[in-house]
């Protein structure tokens, strides 16, 4: 094989579509954006490729998408049938009887299968996985076909306590298989086996939901790489690991958070590379604010999360708090004088009042604009060619300054505070109310605007600095590229630490290492290692909620010794770490057993993105004046691309590069590392 | 500088700090609870109190609405006995159930703590869940036939449960003998205790992050703020008098109907709420104290002006008025178990009053029943008890907006129903129907939610079955011309054959005997209807009975649409 072979990483937004190239041979990098195609992302997809390098050329294709968020969001899934237990169609539309606010009745929730699509059958599984009606067969065979004739595209099926026996589940499933093959059936338990009857049949039937359309995005995308090349499709998952893309479309309720997952794995890996395990890692867009803790190199997971209310997949997922504080949020002074920050957004359009294409309330970035932490003759993506800092004075004094008597820049400053005030609200929620100590970690700001901000989170929470990584404004991009390939696995134990037969966990584990090793291997994909992680979800009886309990991390599953002891004492060490004492009494149980197969990637040398030579003086591009604590203060401006490694700046000063800025505060410094990455601290 | 003015951007900024640490405090009780009535239905909640009146200061998001208001009384309960006693240390915590001064039920457990700066007290901090069993005639405490306290649970009046730090491990062996779940209750007890010592922690921080009486500004500039907020949405409102009134089925003992009346009286940026004319103290559990009549109020406000912060400023405005000797006012030792019920129809009261001033803010009234349902046995092979406890859910009422929401939780709570794989996981019993009840919604312009039917069969030998409920005789009422949702019914199978079992008192059984393979059968309310019915899309009607929400004899009868095919 001769000539370059790329590996390019591209990540969908909702503005932009982000490429990261990298040429394996040679460490030849590239980056580019290209505007998003919302209709049909394939075409700003295959636009971004061009930008990178020939079909022919690329080898392997990462890709982070939103088509399966923006589906759930915006509700454009396939027609979608459920076939359910006698008696329990309802299940998905119940909910866990909950409200959509706490306060105020108002409110209503539509479930994505209609009523009259949801169909059910005679069978029965009790508790202990007893069954007690063997499944109708001809019952099943009949709601399929009735599915079909509907305009139904796609099926679920989730029986009661299916999670303990799936045997009644499986055959209903062959059975829907027989009168209407097609690629687009859901068994609750083949994506979840696990208790909770609604988080699963939700789970089941938003993946059914989605199947037919990810599907279609998915042979879209194959056929356009085929048309030139050979090149491999790989799809990030909503907990950062690979899944090859024929896996995808048959999981695509995995997918849900596949866009913000690609910049979480980028900012640990970018921060385990330059020496800060610890990272608490922020997307600031436009409308919101996204922060994901990353402690000790470890990326936190969330098992659930709701795409909206009553929407629930249960599915691992890099938890992620997200709050409406971006760059478009709105400012506002509230009937009881109080200055609000969203969570109402101007959007792309008509987006900031400086943008001069409608807006007239101020927004977060206005007040960066007014502040002369923007520059207004240079905006980001290139569209506009200058913005009105005049009509956003105007409007922050109009809307903001005039209520608390402030003038413009005081009001923009105010502005930046309360939004800075939200923002490290978000990352107290991840990290300090969690017991992490604040001055471990380092902010990693990505997205357009989050490096604006990032000097004051730093001050306001007490955390050690900040790091702004090279390319900040493709850093899912880069994620793509970097991420490692994953398979998850859960299965429900339900049965006390004492009477547990162990082998049944040493089995399952085995079982998974078999299936997940097997797929690994069917993905072709180069890998420098494979392990298992294995997790128990455990609790003193009694209890409804767990902890997870780690059990081990290992490459060599026969010499995995799991015993009573061993998972107690694990137990008893995750338990007091959580609150702070243990029970004397209650028994120990066992909920559930998870377990992820991982193949380890090549790793990506990050020293290859460290920029080439360059000098400080070169990087100077002049200076302007910033507004900090109530003053104009003149702030040195620099290329942050044509700094050196090793350059040491000191605020105020602003670091501009085409797709970011960083403000560096007059009590901090910057510095270049060897990586290239921007690190931000208090000076000495 | 507790004179000075804080600027509005470090309110904001501590608002947040102070919110952060009450919901992490929930978050922490409801993760280690034993209970699924904390765990999953988070019937508990914290705050933030202050040091002389007890007023709530700070609320968490996510704990029981009806706590607002409630654990004020709680906390002004401990301060007068601190008083009294004289012997009040830092690293006390006080232990308490009593009713009739803390409000709610006996069920409820509150524990609170004094914090102590610099050698006084600087505000009080309270943890309060519903435990599973506090002993009584009835599992699950909600003893219909309750004539006075004793027989709904035993009373712990507030005593240390820890002395200057020190735990004091007699308190809970006495409280552990007295109920049937003795592990639950250590477990839940625990659990609060943990949630107590995170808010110790967090608030400790905070105090020394920005210093005393920073903080202290800053809690009685958020009062001020509510207070202010909501004084200008009352302003909004046109001065006058609404009224309203609704009915009980029953108290359970004596089978007559309660009527409760409610006249609102609105008059510049103050509003008044008296209950004159509602009906005297009754004999059976429904009786509420003045303290449980004032935190109802409290969450109705809450829920018609859902922007205004959850603090006592909230309330200054608002006068709440509570005849003597009325139902809403019961003393010691009358049975309060079932407060949840009169509750309920207080809520339900402000919506129908306020329908013709605000009717933006109003719905139809929601399913307005707890529906506690309790089925307790012995198991065969091991003889140990069980008793499987839970409330079940209803519709919501429709608003302007939209329909009423479908199988929602209680307007009192915030609580979420167990998967029914978890109870049939952990008690005998299976579940063979989990589904939305058609035609249970009121009818008009904007429909109510659709109530539920459970039918639950015995697996074990023998069980009791003792339920809780209301709304069996008189229907949630539609607001604006919207018409009455269907009522809550209960059925129970009999020597007499499948569903034969009715409750003399409509909602309310005390240990009706199941054996192996009967069932039980509720079939739970929907939410009223929101404005005339003529008023409704035809279209809306079709889909509905597509769906299968309305039947098609509904959709002629209630809406005078013929189904189209």
């Amino acid at each position: 094989m001769s000539g370059p072979r790329w590996i390019i990483g591209v990540d969908v937004g909702g503005t932009f579509t982000d490429v990261f190239a990298l040429e394996q041979a040679t460490g030849q990098v590239l980056t580019a954006k290209t505007p998003s195609t919302p209709a049909d992302q394939s075409i700003g997809f295959v636009r971004g490729l061009g930008l990178a390098a020939p079909l022919a050329d690329i080898g392997t294709v990462v890709h982070g998408t939103t088509v399966g968020t923006n589906a759930l969001l915006e509700r454009k899934g396939a027609r979608t049938g459920l076939i359910a237990t006698e008696g329990f169609r309802d299940v998905l539309e119940m909910r866990r009887r909950d409200r959509p606010h706490t306060w105020g009745l108002r409110g209503t929730f539509k479930p994505v299968a209609a009523r009259q699509d949801r169909l059910e059958v005679r069978e029965r599984t009790l508790a202990d996985g007893t069954i007690e009606q063997a499944v109708d067969e001809a019952g099943v065979e009949a709601a399929a076909r009735a599915l079909a004739d509907a305009g139904c595209e796609s099926v679920a099926i989730a029986f009661v306590n299916a999670y303990a026996n799936p045997e009644n589940e499986q055959r209903a499933r062959a059975a829907v298989a027989r009168v209407w093959p097609n690629a687009h059936i859901t068994a609750a338990t083949d994506i979840l086996p696990e208790i909770r009857e609604f988080e699963r049949t939700s789970t089941a039937v938003l993946n059914a939901y989605l199947q037919p359309t990810m599907g279609r995005y998915i042979n879209r995308l194959h056929d356009a790489l085929a048309a030139g090349g050979d090149a491999g499709l790989l799809i990030v998952q909503s907990n950062g690991g690979l899944m090859t893309a024929a896996e995808s479309a048959r999981a695509p309720i995995r997918t849900a958070l596949s866009g913000p997952a690609a910049g979480v794995v980028a900012a640990q890996r970018v921060g385990v590379a330059a020496g800060y395990p610890n990272i608490i890692a922020c997307d600031m867009g436009g409308t919101s604010f996204d922060v994901s803790l990353i402690a000790d190199g470890q990326t936190a997971l969330a098992a659930e999360t709701s795409i909206d209310f009553g929407m629930t997949a249960r599915a691992p997922m890099v938890e992620i708090v997200t709050i409406g504080a971006g760059g478009g949020s709105i400012a506002w002074v509230d009937a009881g004088g109080m200055l609000r920050i969203g969570p109402e957004s101007a959007g792309a359009d008509p987006g900031p009042v400086a943008y001069g294409k409608g807006g007239t309330r101020p927004t977060v970035t206005d007040a960066n604009i007014v502040l002369g932490r923007i520059n207004p003759e240079r905006p980001i993506g290139g569209e506009l060619s200058r913005l009105d800092t005049e009509a956003a004075r105007a409007a922050l004094q109009a809307t903001i300054g005039d209520a608390l008597g402030l003038d413009p820049e005081q009001a923009a400053e105010a502005v930046i505070r309360v939004a800075n005030a939200r923002m490290t609200g978000a990352i107290r929620l991840v990290s300090i109310e969690r017991g992490h100590d604040p001055k471990s970690f380092l902010a990693m700001p990505f997205g357009g605007g989050g490096a604006l901000h990032a000097g004051a989170l730093v001050n306001e929470v007490g955390l050690a600095g900040a790091i702004s990584p090279r390319y900040p404004g493709v850093l899912s991009a880069l994620g793509c590229v970097i991420a490692d390939m994953r398979r998850d696995f859960v299965q429900t134990i339900n049965r006390p630490l004492p009477s547990l037969d162990t082998s049944v966990l040493t089995d399952a584990i085995a079982a998974y290492w078999r299936d997940g090793t097997a797929a690994l291997d069917d993905a072709g994909v180069a890998l420098d290692a494979r392990r298992i992680e294995i997790e128990l979800d455990m609790h003193y009886q009694g209890q409804t909620h767990a902890i997870p309990v780690r059990i081990a991390s290992t490459d060599d599953v026969s010499r995995l010794e799991i015993n009573a002891d061993s998972v107690q004492s694990a137990f008893e060490a995750a338990y007091l770490s959580q609150y702070g004492r243990l029970l004397d009494g209650p028994v120990i149980r066992v909920m559930n057993l998870r377990a992820a197969v991982i193949g380890v990637r090549p790793r990506f040398d990050l020293t290859q993105l460290a920029p080439d030579g360059g000098d400080i003086a070169t990087a100077r591009t002049g200076s302007r004046p910033v507004y900090v604590d109530g003053a104009w203060t003149d702030a040195t401006i620099y290329d942050r691309l044509a700094l050196p490694v090793g350059a040491v700046i000191n605020g105020p000063a602003v670091l501009e590069q085409p797709d970011a800025t960083i403000f560096v505060e007059p009590d901090l410094s910057a510095r270049v590392d060897s990586l290239g990455n921007v690190i931000l601290e208090r000076q000495a | 500088m507790s004179d000075a003015a804080l600027d509005p951007v470090t309110l904001a900024v501590l608002n947040g700090r102070l919110e952060q640490i009450v919901d992490e405090m929930d978050a922490t009780l409801f993760r280690s609870a034993f209970n699924p009535i904390i765990a999953e239905a988070h019937d508990a909640s914290h705050g933030i109190y202050h040091r002389e009146t007890g007023e709530t200061l700070v609320q968490g998001k996510s704990g029981l609405p009806i706590f607002v208001g409630a654990m004020a009384f709680a906390v002004k309960t401990v301060i007068k006995k601190a008083a009294i006693d004289g012997d009040l240390a830092d690293g006390d915590v006080y232990i308490f159930n009593d009713p009739w001064d803390g409000g709610t039920h006996l069920s409820d457990f509150r524990l609170v703590r004094p914090v102590f700066r610099d050698g006084a007290v600087f505000c009080w901090i309270a943890s309060v869940g519903h435990w599973h069993d506090v002993g009584g005639a009835v599992p699950g405490n909600y003893n219909p036939a309750a004539t006075e306290a004793w027989q709904e649970g035993f009373v712990c009046p507030p005593v240390k449960l820890y002395r200057a730090g020190e735990y004091q491990p007699d308190i809970t062996a006495m409280l552990s003998a007295n109920s049937r779940l003795p592990v639950s209750l250590y477990g839940d007890m625990n659990a609060q205790i943990n949630a107590l010592d995170l808010g110790m922690e967090r608030l400790n921080g905070l105090l020394d992050d920005y210093g005393d009486e920073v903080i202290e500004t800053a809690l009685a500039a958020l009062r001020d703020r509510a207070e202010r907020l909501m004084r200008a949405e009352i302003a909004l409102l046109p001065d006058g008098v609404y009224s309203a009134e609704d009915w009980l089925d029953n108290d359970g003992v004596v089978d007559e109907p309660l009527k409760l009346v409610l006249t609102i009286t609105i008059s510049g940026d103050e509003m008044t709420l008296d209950f004159a004319g509602s009906a005297p103290g009754c004999l059976g559990p429904v009786n509420i104290s003045r303290a449980t009549t004032f935190a109802a109020c409290y969450v109705t406000m809450k829920h018609v002006f859902d922007e205004i912060p959850a603090n006592a400023g909230a309330m200054a405005p608002i006068h709440v008025l509570i005849p003597n000797g009325s139902i809403l006012a019961a003393e010691a030792p009358k049975p309060v178990g079932g407060y949840t019920e009169t509750i309920l129809r207080l809520i339900d009261l402000v919506f129908q009053a306020m329908a013709d001033v605000a009717p933006e803010r109003s719905n139809g009234c929601a399913y307005g029943t707890i529906n506690a349902l309790s089925i307790a046995g012995r198991r065969s092979d091991t003889g140990a008890p069980w008793v499987m406890f839970s409330f079940f859910g209803g519709g919501h009422g429709g608003s302007a907006e939209s329909d009423g929401l479908q199988h929602g939780n209680a307007p009192i709570s915030t609580a979420t129903i167990p998967p029914l794989e978890i109870l049939e996981a952990a008690y005998p019993v299976a579940f063979r129907q989990w589904a939305l009840r058609a035609d249970s919604g009121g009818p008009g312009k904007h429909r109510g939610g659709l109530g539920a039917i459970y039918e639950i069969e015995l697996l074990e030998k023998s069980a009791n079955v003792f339920l809780f409920g209301e709304r069996g005789r008189t229907n949630p009422p539609g607001i604006l011309g919207g018409g009455p949702a269907a009522g809550n019914r209960f059925r129970f199978d009999t020597d007499e054959g499948r569903n034969a079992g009715i409750p003399p008192m409509a909602s309310k059984i005390v240990g009706v005997k199941l054996e192996r393979g009967m069932r039980v059968r509720l079939e739970a309310p929907g939410g009223g209807g929101y404005g005339p019915v003529n008023e409704r899309d035809p279209a809306a009607v079709q889909a509905d009975l597509d769906a299968g929400y309305i039947s098609a004899d509904a959709a002629r009868s209630a809406y005078g649409v013929e189904p189209s095919s």
